[in-house]
């Protein structure tokens, strides 16, 4: 895993070029513009360590947490949107990686649900108010 | 022979419980009055035998028995001492027989002590008590025995989980369970009163304690579990959207709602059928905090020792829990009269937009939480719901509830005026522009939630505090500050979350011995790293020495822990606490190189968090005890 990661990070030469240290060093150094590091910071945040116990990427251990905390942090300081890495880690990983459930078909009702929820709560509040007065 | 005394005492305790049932049901019979009385007895009984159970394994597993299969799997002679108490619930059996014993006690504690409901209505709440509590003794006495002998016994016991041997441990999981089983009286409170079609203002009166309790226990455990994951984890994080950490969250918010609702009950006679959806629903979220985490389904940070073998046998009881209370609520519902009905500016109508809001959280983070399982059942699709959409989808809703909370004890009961709520919060109202403006002007570029928790904890703080406003403090009741406190608590919680999560600062270095690195206003100089050892543990400690400005140095040191039975590398966090805020320091690998990985953060005002939650529960203490002295006071009064 670690071996296909590095090798993709090969495939982002802009990366490599600003910096002459190896990849995983940002697996626990922060990038030096304190926006991008807070970019990359929230985007961690959400993405699933994949061979932990639940626990995104910014607080894992794990090696691979570690190796994807690398590659958001050079592909935010290649100037890449954050956005545009979860859609590449999700067209690798599946869904899964993330912690943002998209909005697809699959997930409606996952998104729905908060609108629904209120709906039926406020349907079934309504017949307390006065529609006598005090009995 | 403890051992032998011990089963056979849950065995017997297991038959009172089904007599209990038995006899409360036929005693409800019309001509069967006479049975009335036995039943207080045998929930005492009963509740003495398990209790009797649980003391002779916490004897096991403080000598160290290991010919007991359960303390040989989950305990070692050369433990401390307070793990090797703590640890008889640090594991799957030892945790379900707390959990049936805590429920025993409360039992006899209703038998005792309960004088205001119709003896009808107890004898039926002590029955349906009785049938909750037969679930776990099955589970216990069928699936998991925690008084299994193992012949021939082992030389050794085989430890406990490292991340489990911190004193968090002792008082952690009683609390949740005192909150679980509160809330599983209240809910047979409710099963007595629908079975005997007593719904109404007394029947209130008699479970909000009950509810009180489980509330101060549930938030006490939530306070204190989120702190020892902040510590123990070390990554500084306190709430991950887990879904352990959702399970329990679930009956808290339940319990939040069946709180206020009960008030209304209590107080105008209003909101019964919904209050009994509450005790239901409240009672279900219980039960999945109980279960649901250990059925081995989730994937969570928190679980240890998950059996999945047992995930069926628990996965029925559940389904059978929640079915069977939905399944009463459904056929008594009907007969139960929603009673005053009230005007929607009102202290009623805050109340409901409360309950509202609550059961919406609710039933989001239900949502968040079980839908990627069924997903991931019905087409294979592995999905993950976490921290960006419980924030997007209940975020706003919990900053509504805070404003409502922080107007809702300025209005009237029965009805009131928009204009003169207006003009009672009109200081905490001008307040929160008056911060709104000092945030913008002090820390541009602040996100949305973090400036709007922070703002509207400044205003929610003042409006709580303003039903003291010009009465005599000494005459307010007990109950009054309760209220006051623990909305304070919650503003003081919520101002706490949105500093962290807005004003941390982080700093991640490799650092060589000797060199200084700053984050916030502290210097940290890393003055060595050694080995040390401990009693079951070896461990890579730095010493850090810390300064702020011009002042005082002091020393932390961050470990590195490994420990051998079972291997397991944990880091222990160094911590400073000071008033403003909390420095954390995590030591990580060496490198290549010889330089040390630092994790360090500033954490302003983090405390806060905590704080809040214990100003909570320090508000439904004095919310309980100023209830249960007037309570008494009425009952002194109508005898004399």
């Amino acid at each position: 895993m670690r071996a296909a990661i590095v090798f993709l990070l090969m495939l982002a030469p802009p990366a490599f070029a600003q910096s002459a240290l190896p990849p995983s060093e940002y697996a626990n150094r922060q990038l030096a513009d304190p926006r991008q590091e807070k970019n990359a910071k929230a985007l961690m945040e959400t993405l699933r360590c994949l061979v932990c116990q639940g626990q995104s990427i910014a607080d894992s251990d794990a090696d691979m947490a570690g190796d994807m905390r690398a590659l958001v942090r050079q592909r935010i300081e290649a100037g890449e949107e954050p956005e545009s890495i979860r859609k590449w880690l999700v067209a690798r990983y599946g869904n899964w990686v993330s912690y943002d459930p998209p909005v697809e078909p699959v997930t409606w009702p996952l998104w729905a649900a908060p609108i629904l929820l209120l709906g039926a709560g406020i349907y079934l509040a309504r017949g307390r108010f006065k529609r006598r007065k005090s009995k | 022979m403890m051992a032998e005394t011990g089963f056979v005492a849950l065995w017997m305790a297991a038959s009172l419980s089904l007599l209990q049932l038995f006899l409360g049901a036929s005693a409800l019979r019309p001509g069967n009055e006479a049975l009335l009385r036995p039943v207080r007895a045998v929930a005492v009984a009963q509740g003495a035998l398990i209790s009797l159970s649980f003391l002779l394994l916490i004897q096991l597993f403080l000598a160290t028995d290991l010919s007991v299969k359960l303390v040989a799997a989950n305990s070692h002679s050369a433990k401390p001492w307070l793990y090797k108490f703590a640890g008889t619930w640090g594991n799957h059996e030892g945790s379900m027989l707390l959990w049936v014993t805590i429920l025993g006690l409360a039992g006899a504690a209703v038998a005792r002590f309960e004088r205001r409901l119709p003896e009808r209505t107890l004898v039926a709440t002590l029955a349906a008590q009785a049938m909750i509590g037969l679930g776990f003794y099955a589970f216990l006495l069928f699936a998991s025995n925690p008084f299994e002998r193992l012949d021939p016994a082992p030389l050794e016991g085989n430890g406990l989980n490292p991340l489990l041997q911190d004193p968090g441990l002792a008082f952690h999981p009683p609390t949740l369970y005192l909150g679980y089983v509160g809330i599983s009286v209240a809910f047979s409170f409710a099963v007595g009163a629908l079975v005997t079609r007593d719904v109404g203002p007394a029947f209130a009166r008699a479970m909000r304690p009950w509810v009180l309790v489980a509330w101060i226990f549930l938030t006490l455990g939530i306070t204190a579990g989120s702190y020892w994951a902040y510590y123990e984890l070390g990554w500084g994080g306190w709430w991950f959207w887990d879904p352990v950490e959702n399970a329990s969250l679930m009956p808290w918010l339940a319990a939040t709602a069946l709180l206020h609702s009960v008030t209304v009950l209590a107080t105008r006679d209003g909101l019964r059928a919904w209050t009994m959806m509450l005790a239901v629903v409240a009672f279900s979220m219980s039960m999945v905090g109980t279960f649901l985490v250990r059925s081995g389904i989730l994937t969570s940070v928190h679980s240890f020792a998950v059996d999945p073998a047992r995930g069926f046998f628990i996965l029925v009881l559940l389904g059978l829990y929640i079915g069977g209370a939905l399944t009463l609520f459904g056929l008594r519902v009907g007969t139960v009269r929603e009673g005053t009905a009230f005007d929607p500016v009102s202290r009623e109508g805050a109340l409901v937009a409360n309950n509202l809001l609550i059961s919406a959280i609710l039933g989001i983070v239900l949502v968040g939480t079980l839908y990627p399982l069924l997903v991931e059942a019905l087409s294979g699709e592995k999905l993950s719901v976490g921290l960006p959409y419980f924030n997007k989808a209940a975020g706003p809703l919990a900053l509504l509830l805070v404003a409502i909370m922080g107007a809702g004890p300025l209005l009237k009961w029965r009805r009131d005026r928009l204009r003169d709520l207006l003009r009672r919060v009109r200081v905490p109202a001008a307040l929160t522009i008056a911060a709104l403006v000092a945030i913008l002007m002090l820390a541009p570029g602040i996100g949305v939630f973090p400036l709007l928790g922070l703002v509207l904890a400044i205003g929610a703080a003042a409006a709580s505090v303003a039903p003291l406003w010009k009465r005599n403090l000494r005459r307010t009741p007990l109950f009054t500050w309760g209220m006051v406190i623990a909305h304070l608590g919650i503003a003081v919680s919520l101002a706490g979350m949105a500093a962290e999560s807005f004003f941390t600062k982080e700093t991640l270095v490799a650092a060589k011995v000797g060199e200084t690195v700053a984050v916030g206003p502290y210097d940290v100089h890393l003055m060595g790293v050694e080995p040390v050892a401990g009693p079951n543990w070896t461990a890579i400690e730095a010493r850090l020495s810390v300064r702020r400005g011009e002042g005082q140095s002091f020393i932390l040191a961050p470990q590195a822990r490994i420990f051998s039975s079972p291997p397991t590398e944990t880091s222990e966090a160094a911590i400073a606490t000071r008033l403003d805020g909390q420095l954390y320091t995590v030591l990580g690998r060496e490198d290549s190189e010889g330089r040390w990985q630092l994790r360090l953060w500033w954490k302003p005002m983090v405390t806060l968090i905590w704080l809040g939650g214990a100003l909570v529960a320090l508000g439904g203490l004095f919310a309980l005890i100023g209830r249960v002295r007037r309570e008494r006071r009425a009952a002194r009064e109508r005898e004399a």
